[in-house]
């Protein structure tokens, strides 16, 4: 792991944030992020989503990692994350009925969310509980930041709106529903759009960290970073 | 970090606990969240069904009954199909059918049939589709009003020879750039007239039928 700043107690924070942020740089969890993300509303309820499942996992495990037994410990972390997951789509399924059917099979599928097993393995599992909370928390909102610009990005570019659905989340109208003055082009809803809106995206992120943090990466680290790992 | 003299005991221990919370938390989110999931269904289901009928019957709260219907030929399905019956005072009222249109382009569409006693269209709506975004998923209300044209419709109006789309010389406009999925729903709604005419009796007393049973039930 790269561990970026100086300062030790805001590292998990800044790492789950921006210097490894799961989506942008360690690039996991990439199906989820995908397929959602044709609204902003969209990627915003699924990263909150999330981010819950991540909090609640990271404070699970951290609070027994004494009595963690190595062996055993891939198969706990999996039994918590799902039944963490279950309940949290058990929930909105009941209070977010409307938008329980639009995620769909997406609140399941993010146990296989890897950025959430790597955050038990790597932090929850050797920290105390509130850096891992914290960490979790980082890390969740990092996902959610990328989920929200991609979907921003798609739904301006294929849907020509912007926060259309918001109903879905806090009833009432679709007050913040802004239209833009073109009708949008489909192939940005696609999934290639979904591709594409990623790459452009990772570009800018590296273009920032060329910018401002030259001397913290390696010269050859810069433009390979994100084609090494898989998610 | 090795496995010492003991740890098994301890590893079953942990294991065994945390299998306990986990259970623990599902079945509490499962009994928190199971009345209101059953409901948001239900009310989900009236809605839709409210959404194809007569407006004039929309707001009395009618809660239709369920039977099913089996006919490959004109439903679309070798599955039996949803057959809802409104019934006021005994009588009924409207029929909600709910085929199947085999032939989309990705995929069967469901579609929700509303009808009045008489065989004309309340309302077409679709439930579930998968064909392309932004051509064939015109058929949704929320995307366009196209659905919107089978209102009123029967098998005299228009003739069943122009139960088609108008670029095959029918009676019904036609998507640009879609040109299997509106054919598909078309006929699919023809078809849904077709089996209702013949079946309405039927459909009927089986309505009055299941009613019964569950008054009896009811009253048991």
């Amino acid at each position: 792991m790269i561990t970026a700043g100086t300062n030790e107690a805001r590292t998990p924070v800044w790492s789950g944030l921006w210097s490894e942020n799961p989506a942008l740089v360690q690039l996991l969890g990439l199906c989820p992020l995908l397929a959602i993300t044709t609204t902003v509303v969209y990627g915003f309820a699924l990263g909150i989503a999330t981010t819950a499942v991540l909090v609640f996992t990271n404070v699970a495990i951290s609070s027994m990692r004494r009595s963690l037994v190595p062996i055993v410990r891939i198969p706990l972390f999996v039994l918590i994350i799902a039944s963490l997951v279950t309940s949290v789509d058990l929930l909105t399924n009941a209070f977010l009925h409307e938008l329980h059917e639009v995620l769909g099979l997406f609140i399941p599928l993010i146990i296989t969310n890897c950025a959430i097993l790597a955050q038990a393995e790597t932090v929850a599992s050797r920290r105390p509980v509130w850096v891992a909370a914290g960490s979790g928390l980082a890390t969740g909102f990092g996902f959610c930041f990328v989920l929200v610009a991609l979907g921003g990005l798609r739904e301006i570019a294929g849907q020509g709106t912007l926060f259309a659905g918001t109903s879905l989340l806090i009833g009432g109208e679709d007050l913040l529903r802004l239209e833009m003055p073109f009708d949008g082009m489909l192939a940005a809803v696609l999934p290639p759009g979904a591709f594409f809106g990623l790459a452009i995206l990772l570009a800018i992120r590296n273009l920032i960290v060329r910018e401002r943090e030259p001397a913290r990466l390696p010269a050859s680290e810069v433009p390979a970073s994100a084609e090494e790992r898989s998610s | 970090m090795d496995i010492r003299q003991g740890s098994a005991w301890r590893t079953l221990l942990l294991v065994g606990l945390v299998a306990t919370g986990a259970a623990v938390l599902v079945t509490a989110s499962h009994e928190l969240s199971r009345e209101r999931i059953a409901a948001n269904e239900r009310a989900r289901l009236l809605a839709s069904l409210n959404s194809v009928l007569d407006p004039r019957l929309q707001d009395r709260g009618l809660v239709p009954i369920r039977i099913t219907a089996t006919d490959r030929e004109l439903l679309g399905t070798d599955e039996p199909v949803d057959v809802f019956v409104a019934t006021e005072g005994g009588r009924p009222v409207a029929a909600i059918l709910a085929p199947v249109a085999p032939d989309g382009y990705n995929a069967p569409i469901r579609l929700l049939v509303g009808v009045t006693p008489g065989g004309v269209l309340t309302g077409v709506r679709v439930l579930s589709h998968r064909e392309t975004p932004g051509l064939g998923d015109l058929i949704e209300l929320r995307k366009s009003g196209w659905i919107l044209q089978f209102d009123g419709r029967s098998l005299e109006d228009p003739p069943y020879e122009l139960w088609a789309v108008d670029r095959d010389d029918g009676a019904f406009d036609s998507i640009t750039g879609a040109t299997v999925t509106p054919r598909a729903v078309v006929k699919a709604v023809r078809n849904t007239l077709v089996y209702f005419e013949r079946h309405r009796e039927e459909l009927f007393a089986a309505a009055a039928r299941a009613s019964e049973a569950e008054a009896a039930e009811a009253e048991e």
